[in-house]
């Protein structure tokens, strides 16, 4: 690893303030992504500025919504009661993340800001038609996500909450790389104020997308049968030693009917 | 260089470190607490887990400045100052849940945090799937996945008398 100044910020505006005085400062919330690629010398920031300590973290629950702090850890979020009840799937997705471990540091700030590709909240927040919430302004899901490790925020935005609407059903179903326990295949179904939505990880190149096909089929019909014969096509798909194109495509078909059935 | 201050096993240090020193180094290099050990330095073994604050957490995976104030657990501090071992600990040795124990550190914190997140005890599936984050080239994990079930009813006597 590369060295560099560790900056703890008194505020987000001072922490903004921070990314904003030089160009190569970056954030740091739970770790868990970003101090495995500094290890890897994949990033050689001057100053990491250190978003621990200032409050970001915390759930509130009201009677339309959730909303979640940015730092927020996987832990937290699993074994909040209001979330495994008023929106289950989101509670079992934050379980099934790396291990407890992982769980106790890594935030939901941080893989929503990351962005990866296999990454499992992306599928919710897109689903249940989250908005992310920034020092800046609000931005609905359908903005936010765009292309692998990209998103709508700026380099000096900081991402300080999600809320997330309340959906009448929602799942997710997570076909884990053994090694890693990314998601080779993850499916994130919901039924709720923005529509029924089927969000789809871990199995195209460009990261999370918007399953219509199966969506219009569920809309008529909400039912794991009504999706059955709906085929994937391969194309866009990732291929590696892990799983084919056509795999992946094929898993997308059971993963949503398994979701389905279980929401 | 900078510094952070930290507790360590009930001790209080002050530490010159990097920015970019890992908290495992500062344990082991800084501190010679070598019974944290390092096996993937990618996240994923679990050797290095050691407790921040009371919660598990994986030091190569933590900057050692991330742990100014914290209360740090390692393994060498689980042990009574007159050498009786923890009951995690015990029941390792009891059930004979170690070979080469190269992976031992980090499963009797590992293991020691999911206890205490189960106070109403686990079954033994339970305790499988807790260890994910460990892993073990040697035991089959077999004996440690006994170990743990004898040492989660020497920790929560209650909950095994409620059942
Ligand atoms: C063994 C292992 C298994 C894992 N398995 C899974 C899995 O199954 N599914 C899954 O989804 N994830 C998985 N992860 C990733 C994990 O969820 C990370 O915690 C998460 O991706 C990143 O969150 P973090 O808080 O650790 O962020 P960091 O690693 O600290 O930061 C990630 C990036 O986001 C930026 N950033 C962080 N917070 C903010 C913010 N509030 N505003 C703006 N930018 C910010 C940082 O600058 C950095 O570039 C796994 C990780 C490990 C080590
Ligand atoms: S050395 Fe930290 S997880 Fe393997
Ligand atoms: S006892 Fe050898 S790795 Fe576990």
């Amino acid at each position: 690893m590369y060295d560099f100044a560790f900056q703890t910020p008194a505020s987000v505006s001072d922490a903004v303030k921070m990314l904003a005085d030089d160009t190569e400062a970056k954030l740091l919330a739970g770790g868990q992504t970003f101090i495995p690629v500094l290890k890897q010398r994949l990033n050689k920031p001057s100053v990491i500025v250190d978003l621990n300590g200032l409050g970001l973290s915390g759930i509130t629950s009201a009677p339309d919504k959730i909303t979640i702090g940015g730092m927020t850890t996987h832990n937290a979020i699993m074994s909040n009661p209001d979330i495994q009840k008023r929106i289950p799937g989101l509670a079992k997705m934050a379980s099934w993340i790396g291990d407890t471990q992982v769980r106790h540091r890594g935030t939901m700030g941080g893989s929503l800001a990351n962005n990866d590709p296999s990454a499992c909240y992306p599928t919710a927040v897109l689903a249940i038609g989250a908005t992310i919430v920034t020092d800046q302004r609000r931005i609905p899901a359908d903005e936010y996500f765009q292309g692998m490790f990209t998103t709508a925020l700026a380099p000096e935005e900081i991402v300080t909450a999600i809320e997330f609407p309340i959906p009448e059903k929602s799942n997710y179903e997570k076909f884990r790389n053994p090694a890693s326990r990314y998601a080779m295949v993850g499916v994130f179904v919901a039924k709720g104020p923005a529509g029924i939505r089927v969000a789809i990880t871990g199995a195209a190149q460009d990261g999370v997308f918007r399953h219509t096909a199966m969506e219009q089929a569920l809309a008529t019909n909400w039912s794991a049968d009504a999706i059955k014969g709906i085929v994937t096509p391969a194309d866009g798909l990732n291929s590696d030693i892990h799983a084919s194109a056509e795999y992946r495509a094929h898993l997308i078909g059971v993963m949503t009917r398994r979701a389905v059935a279980g929401a | 260089m900078p510094q952070v201050s930290l507790t360590v096993n009930g001790t209080p240090h002050t530490v010159e470190v990097e920015g970019r020193t890992l908290l495992v180094e500062l344990l082991r290099e800084k501190l010679s607490l070598t019974g944290t050990h390092v096996g993937c330095d990618t996240s994923q073994c679990g050797a290095c887990v050691v407790h921040i604050d009371g919660y598990s957490v994986k030091s190569c995976t933590m900057l050692a400045m991330q742990a100014e104030g914290a209360m740090v657990t390692t393994i060498e501090g689980l042990a009574a100052a007159d050498g009786t071992l923890h009951p995690m600990q015990e029941m390792f040795r009891e059930h004979h849940a170690l070979q080469c124990g190269f992976c031992t550190p980090g499963m009797v914190m590992s293991a020691i945090d999911l206890v205490n997140m189960h106070p109403q005890g686990m079954t033994e599936d339970e305790i499988r799937h807790g260890l994910e984050g460990n892993l073990c080239r040697c035991t089959g994990y077999h004996n440690i996945v006994k170990a743990i079930d004898a040492a989660q009813k020497l920790m929560h006597p209650m909950a095994q008398a409620a059942e």
